[in-house]
């Protein structure tokens, strides 16, 4: 991996709704990131949502609205992070929205081009593996679909924790099993929703663990809001959580 | 089984899908039956180097086929019956099963077989010919099975993937009167001894279609049984139905299908047998004919033709049902095939359906997937079925010029206006976030308001934090 010279550090920060109104604290753990990565973070205020609850729920000209408002807030962005796979791919798909659109769909081909997922974007684009983190903790990774399968992001993450000193990662079998989110389904169809994700969780009763760990917050919701319902000791952790511990 | 197969309905899926969740049995056969499938399809593409290069060239190959399937299927009816084959066409599957019963009665058949046939299941053909007494014995394993259970079956390729040894031990004894076993091989064995005298006594045979050659008219079926072969050769009357996708241009086309559908099925470098059949002897001056005097081939519409000219949904067309998404998809593995209410299920279900019985027959259908994409990454022919879903998802809410919205409620409807309202303006968001911390705080409010009450069912809530980001960012510490 090498410095890409042609990537921007100056990096406008996508929160994302859930980041922002769940767990501030993974987002100010990704602008430390961020910051000792070398870059100049920005929070513009006037961000909200990508758009993706409704698109997936089929609501398409209220997703578009929205998706909208997002091309503009980052309209003079030089690079956009989001500390999510989920919302970052959901980006990328603003292509689809925007498909019959012959003003909006050059935006949006770009908006996707300069959008990153945080643990892509460090490892490809910065070259960055080490930020000098420390935890001391069994770690079980969770790769989420859409930064998985959309994004194609797999050893990014595992690069940046095996530099985390104290850090041990168990690779669990089931790591790359959905943990049954998948937004407005997992209300739609809770019960079906929690059977998907039970599975991956009791792998967790034979593999011991401390942390799961992701790096989008709408999964870390689902799997910690079962944890707590099945009264198991595993806490969950975002990614930028884990890099920005000392 | 907690529903009755007549009752099963997709528009149910929700109920059907709680059932099914409640069957530990049924948990444990999916389970275990759905990892096995998709670790041996593992290993068999492992062992290939180009399998990408394949799935490209298998997806071009059929995109060239959809643009001109009328041109494919044209020449495929001319060629199959220059080879001596009688050629149907049939717009839907009444006009289907009708064909079929005719060809029956007029060469007098009373004993038929018929072996794994996704299409004469999607027309309903056993119930349509058990209507003239003509209904024909299943003669693949699973599908004999099936149907010794008064079931429908619950995967594209295996049938019976919902039930166990045991339990397939337990109907033998009921019906066969059989003595108490769950060993597979004396179980198969018991089953070999009834199907050879069917096949020894049938005088009409009813398959499938896993490819139609258009170049030379031929049909290939794949199998592992052999029951195929019988089934297709020993009675003197062959029928195959053949959905009109099922065409591809050029016999050298096989190669790469012939390469991606076993492996990505069962994990199989080839089945067993793979039996291709072009017209009769006689057509070909055999001197000794073999096979049977009459090959009748019923192409099928039935919709497809509706997809094909739909440039959003046609990839749909490019499927050739070898059932890895459904043993891919975590959906399909905690609720099983007959949650989905359908002859289809799981991921390609999901997406065919709809289109093909219309989306207010299928409504939850489109909405039933995390859409994590695992069906996409194992599709032999990258079919990209979450993007079908949204597709049809948003079709679903918005309509389309041929079909009306379904029916949202109308809190549902407005919550979106609202959320996108609230979304779009700072201000408003910030107002809505200060809202939802308020009304958090508020006893039951979880018991209240719905989306939030089915979270709880299963989960504890999240809880905003005191501050957002928004609220305590300082800017940059440097």
């Amino acid at each position: 991996m090498t410095d890409t010279p042609t990537t921007s550090r100056n990096v406008s920060l996508f929160a994302t709704c859930l980041g922002d109104q769940l767990s501030p604290d993974a987002v100010h753990a990704t602008v430390t990131v961020l910051e000792r990565a070398g870059c100049q973070v920005t929070f513009d205020p006037r961000q909200t949502c990508c758009g993706q609850p409704a698109f997936n729920s089929g609501f398409w000209q209220e997703a578009r609205e929205v998706a909208r408002h997002f091309l503009d807030v980052f309209k003079d962005a030089e690079v956009i992070v989001a500390p999510s796979g989920s919302c970052t791919a959901m980006v990328h798909r603003f292509v689809d929205l925007f498909r019959d659109d012959a003003e909006l769909l050059p935006r949006a081909e770009a908006m996707a081009h300069k959008t990153f997922e945080l643990s892509s974007f460090l490892v490809r684009e910065l070259g960055v593996t080490n930020l000098g983190a420390r935890l001391d903790a069994r770690v079980g990774w969770h790769d989420a679909c859409h930064g998985l399968r959309e994004l194609r992001i797999k050893q990014e993450p595992r690069q940046l924790l095996a530099q985390v000193q104290g850090l041990e990662l168990v690779e669990l079998k089931t790591c790359e099993s959905c943990c049954g989110f998948g937004g407005t389904f997992s209300v739609k169809m809770p019960e079906v929703s929690t059977a998907m994700l039970d599975h991956k969780l009791d792998e967790l009763q034979m593999t011991p663990i401390d942390v799961l760990a992701a790096v989008d917050s709408s999964c870390l919701m689902q799997i910690r809001g079962r944890l707590e319902r099945r009264g198991s000791p595993v806490r969950t952790m975002h990614l930028a959580e884990i890099l920005a511990s000392r | 089984m907690n529903t009755s197969p007549s009752n099963r309905k997709a528009n149910a899926f929700h109920a059907q899908a709680k059932n099914a969740l409640n069957d530990a049995t049924l948990k444990q056969a999916l389970r275990s039956a759905t990892d096995t499938f998709a670790e041996r399809r593992s290993a068999a593409i492992a062992a290939v180097p180009d399998w990408e290069a394949l799935r490209e060239q298998a997806r071009l190959v059929k995109d060239a086929t959809v643009a001109r399937l009328d041109h494919y299927i044209e020449q495929f009816a001319d060629n199959a019956e220059q080879a001596g084959a009688t050629v149907h066409w049939a717009r839907d599957g009444k006009e289907a099963c009708a064909i079929v019963q005719k060809i029956a009665e007029d060469n007098g058949a009373t004993r038929l077989v018929k072996s794994k046939s996704m299409a004469t299941e999607e027309i309903h053909l056993n119930k349509a010919l058990a209507e003239r007494a003509l209904e024909p014995v299943e003669t693949d394993l699973g599908e004999w099975i099936i149907q010794l259970a008064g079931e429908t079956p619950s995967h594209i390729i295996v049938p019976a993937i919902h039930m166990t040894r045991d339990q397939v031990g337990e109907l033998f004894v009921d019906k066969l009167g059989i003595p108490p076993s769950n060993d597979p091989k004396t179980l198969c064995a018991h089953a070999r001894e009834r199907l050879r005298s069917h096949f020894a006594q049938a005088d009409l045979g009813i398959s499938g279609v896993n490819f139609g050659v258009a170049e030379t008219g031929s049909i290939l079926i794949l199998e592992n049984e052999g029951n195929v072969r019988m089934t297709t050769t020993m009675p003197k009357v062959h029928v195959a139905v053949m959905g009109i996708e099922r065409v591809i241009p050029r016999f050298k086309d096989l190669e790469v299908f012939l390469r991606l559908l076993p492996r990505s099925g069962t994990g199989q470098h080839l089945t067993t047998y793979q039996s291709i059949l072009t017209g009769t002897d006689s057509a070909q001056d055999s001197a000794n004919g073999q096979g049977p005097e009459q090959v009748h081939i019923v192409l099928l519409d039935n919709g497809r033709s509706k997809i094909a000219v739909d440039e959003k949904m046609r990839e749909t067309l490019a499927c050739i049902r070898c059932g890895a998404c459904l043993n891919a998809c975590p959906v399909y593995q905690t609720v099983g095939g007959h949650a989905y209410g359908t002859v289809y299920p799981g991921p390609i279900g999901a997406i065919l359906t709809p289109q093909l019985a219309g989306m207010h027959e299928a409504k939850p259908l489109p909405f039933a997937s995390s859409l994590c994409g695992a069906c996409k990454d194992v599709c032999p022919v990258k079919i990209d079925i979450p993007s079908l879903l949204l597709e049809l998802r948003q079709r679903a809410v918005e309509g389309t010029d041929h079909e009306p919205a379904t029916k949202r409620s109308f809190f549902e409807s407005m919550s979106w206006r609202m959320w996108s309202w609230f979304m779009r303006g700072p201000k408003r968001f910030r107002f809505a976030s200060a809202m939802a911390r308020l009304g958090q705080r508020m006893p039951l409010v979880h018991r209240l308001v719905p989306p939030m009450a089915a979270w709880h069912s299963t989960r504890e809530l999240p809880r905003l934090a005191k501050r957002s980001f928004r609220d305590t960012y300082k800017g940059p510490s440097k």
